[in-house]
């Protein structure tokens, strides 16, 4: 008995977040400009992706106190280019990184019910959390969370704990307020009290046509993880190998159940590099330089200071790693998620250098970075279509390293090999964003 | 008798609430086959209705020379997220972005954010005008050639050209530089309806166009002549800004109406002037004001936009254009430009040009 192949889905990232997008590459454009966007939307859209999806700045990193100048910096605000791109694409999903910690759930329900009615049902959001004072800086609520400047009247009796919990809320509470307008069209009176957000009064705009926006949820705490499977429908990971992807996917969508959910109402999509060749040497060619062109000398210096907590400026970035322990918790970098314990980051490191004879900068290459998938059109589709035929994913969110032509070769040349091999679709069946992932309009509840 | 300027010419398109774009795409370009300066879209947290910068964002691919003028409101919004939002439509529009600064004064509204109870409005139209403030040096934030793309030093931007804002209100602070980019018109066009008092201090201070709303010329003039003079007060040149009557406009189903003119009162505006009368009288009526040096253009607000607009573009423009009034084609592609304004350079620019403007 055969059964159809499991089908993957495809998102795009546009870059230009980190060091990612190779700018000194002579097709590398603006990352600005409409037409860039419009650019890579309507080459995902050519090659029928669930969504296109973009990321969200809040303040400029910096280093050492000093604006970080190495990489591409300057996005513009998401859900506004997203509104502008609906008008040039029909079938895409539209998807906005929008903070959870420095946004209010009335607004900002109300900024991604008018995306979802603007663009027919294509609208997601990407649920992130920020605990930074440094980002707080450019906010009302200020560097301190726990101040919040709430006024006493309405904020006295009021903490500001974990943004997860936070995120929560804001996420529970906008699907209130979509849910606020009968079907048939008719507002109605919310009033919502929590931990966080008291929000009371009526909504001014009527459900979506997704019921919700899409909601994607970043990261893989064990938080992230929970918070995922109670309340998103996508979770934007990454996972390096198969076997870390397939855990993750377990782990994830056994979570599921308890939430009353099935295990197909989440789908996990990790963020993935890719790099096409003829062949697949000359695609391992390509990437090599790519990683050389992503990690400057500069750049290996930057991410060994992040690690270590201080000025390393006198080290050479061909040479050995520092002998000396990092020191934790230096905030030497700023603006930038800080990924895991400093002294088990920099153990690691100190073990693959010495493994392999790495300098820093080789060590930084090695070590950093995303998955990437790497070869001929014909070996990246065999691969991509192993991740989600074994269980280690629902699909991909591609992040080319070229704007904005950076995903042209992938719709031309890989797309039609994932279709011959039937795993993935050869037409949009539907219009929304809900119905491209297979997922059903939540029930209203009124 | 002054010197005719030239006619400024802008119209609102937002009516009973609607939720698909192509009713506003329609609007905007027919407001563009008008040659109009701009179009605004109204918007509110206490009344139905889609948000309006995203409507607009929505229109400006569809669209390529009409100015596009949201209401954005102040009070229970993020300064930051607000600059950043206005920047973006600058970019996506290529350079016909604007914003009607608004303030939301209602204890209904203040309950939709529960964090902070309603204020006078005079309080909230100054916090506006520091949202304003903090937006503007926040667009300055980036010098325009900040980006240098630098492969021998591997430098992506001139961090020298980057600039913390470090503004710091009285409900607020805002470190910065900006996340967008310097957007295409150095900055997007400040408007704000001037006509009540607490409004029109700010108006006076940070506006590029100010909406007046009064029954006569002499009323009109006699305000103008109050924004200009407060305006220089804060060290701005007065020629840079542009006065607009605000008019709420029903065009009928008469050619001419039969007693065409202007009724005070709050029939159907807010609070203001609504007209009544044919296309061809509002032609006339809007000549007179001009040519009485009162105003430098109009803001008309269609009490029923898919009808009125028509009759506007039709028959009021097209009759203004036959008497060599109005232009009958946008000359530049930039909101500004349509307004005669001068892109601002950086207030952080080294050895930038002056263009009486606060620093």
């Amino acid at each position: 008995m055969t059964t159809a192949p499991k089908q993957l889905h495809l998102a795009a990232h546009f870059p230009g977040v980190d060091n990612t997008t190779v700018w000194a590459d002579p097709r590398s454009r603006s990352q600005i400009d409409f037409s860039s966007f419009e650019h890579l939307a309507r080459t995902a859209e050519r090659g029928l992706f669930d969504f296109f999806f973009l990321a969200e700045g809040l303040r400029l990193r910096e280093h050492n106190g000093l604006i970080h100048d190495l990489d591409v910096a300057g996005c513009p605000e998401p859900l506004t280019v997203l509104a502008a791109l609906a008008a040039v694409t029909d079938r895409l999903g539209l998807a906005a990184t929008v903070n959870a910690t420095f946004n209010e759930p009335y607004e900002l329900a109300r900024r991604l019910a008018t995306l979802d009615h603007l663009s027919a049902g294509r609208a997601g959001w990407n649920v992130v959390t920020s605990s930074d004072a440094f980002t707080g800086e450019n906010f009302r609520r200020g560097g301190c969370l726990n101040r919040a400047g709430l006024p006493q009247a309405l904020g006295s009796a009021r903490t500001e704990g974990n943004p997860l919990t936070r995120a929560a809320e804001l996420v529970a509470t906008a699907r209130g307020l979509w849910d606020s307008w009968t079907p048939d069209g008719t507002p109605r009176r919310f009033a919502h009290r929590g931990e966080h957000f008291r929000v009371e009064g009526e909504f001014t705009v009527p459900r979506p046509p997704q019921g919700h926006p899409v909601v994607i949820q970043a990261g893989d705490s064990p938080e992230g993880r929970e918070f995922a499977a109670s309340a998103a429908d996508i979770i934007f990971t990454r996972h390096g190998t198969l076997e870390a992807g397939r855990t993750f996917y377990a782990d994830v969508k056994a979570r599921l159940a308890k939430y009353g959910r099935e295990p197909d109402e989440l789908k996990i999509m990790p963020g993935v590099g890719f790099v096409l060749g003829d062949s697949d040497a000359e695609a391992q060619e390509k990437a090599s330089e790519i990683r050389r062109q992503q990690i400057s000398p500069q750049h290996a210096m930057l991410a060994l200071e992040q690690v270590w907590g201080q000025d390393l400026s006198s080290y050479d970035p061909d040479g050995p790693l520092p002998e000396s322990d990092p020191v934790p918790d230096a905030a030497l970098v700023q603006g930038r998620v800080r990924t895991g314990d400093a002294l088990a980051v920099a153990a690691r490191w100190r073990a693959l250098s010495r493994e392999k004879g790495l300098s820093i900068r080789q060590t930084v290459i090695e070590a950093t970075g995303r998955r990437s998938f790497i070869g001929s059109p014909r070996t990246v589709a065999a691969e991509l279509a192993e991740y989600v035929a074994a269980e280690a994913a629902d699909g991909f969110v591609l992040v080319p390293h070229l704007t904005p032509g950076g995903l042209d070769d992938f719709v031309d040349e890989v797309v039609p090999l994932l279709q011959e091999r039937g795993v993935f679709r050869t037409a949009y069946t539907g219009s929304t964003l809900r119905s491209h992932l297979g997922l059903a309009e939540p029930v209203w509840k009124g | 008798m002054p010197p005719i300027r030239p006619l400024h010419l802008a119209a609102e398109i937002g009516g009973p609430p609607r939720y698909d774009p192509g009713h506003y795409t329609a609007l905007a370009r027919l407001a563009e086959r008008g040659a109009l300066d701009f179009v605004t879209l109204g918007d509110s947290f206490a009344r139905p209705g889609p948000d309006a910068l995203a409507v607009l964002s929505r229109v400006a691919p569809a669209t390529r020379r009409v100015g596009l003028v949201p209401t954005v409101t102040t009070t229970h919004t993020e300064p930051f997220h607000v600059s950043s939002a206005v920047a973006t439509l600058d970019w996506v529009s290529r350079g016909r972005a604007g914003w009607q600064v608004d303030v939301s004064t209602t204890g209904a509204e203040a309950r939709l954010f529960g964090r902070r109870p309603a204020a006078p409005a005079a309080e909230l139209w100054r916090e506006a005008g520091e949202v304003a403030d903090a937006g503007a040096r926040l667009w300055d934030s980036w010098e325009d050639d900040a980006e240098i793309r630098d492969t021998a030093s591997g430098r992506f931007i001139d961090r020298d050209k980057l600039h913390h804002v470090d503004f710091e209100g009285a409900t607020f602070s805002v470190r910065g530089p900006a996340i967008v980019p310097r957007p295409p018109q150095g900055r997007p066009v400040t408007v704000v309806d001037g006509t009540a008092d607490p409004a029109r201090e700010t108006a006076a201070r940070h506006a590029d166009v100010v909406l007046v709303r009064a029954t006569t010329p002499e009323r009109t003039a006699g305000i103008r002549a109050d924004v200009r003079r407060r305006a220089a007060a804060h060290g701005r040149d007065p020629d840079t800004l542009r006065v607009l009557a605000a008019l709420t406009v029903d065009l009928g189903d008469a050619e001419s109406a039969p007693e065409p003119g202007l009724e005070s009162g709050p029939p159907l505006a807010a609070h203001g002037t609504y007209y009544r009368g044919g296309p061809v009288d509002l032609a006339d009526l809007i000549t007179q004001w001009h040519r009485a040096g009162a105003v430098d253009g109009f803001h008309l607000t269609p009490i029923t936009p898919e009808r009125d607009l028509e009759r506007i573009v039709n028959g009021t423009v097209a009759l203004l254009q036959h008497r060599s009034l109005f232009r009958t084609f946008h000359p530049g592609g930039t909101l500004r430009e349509h307004l005669g304004l001068a892109r601002p350079a950086s207030r952080y620019a080294p050895g930038r040009v002056l263009q009486g403007e606060r620093t």
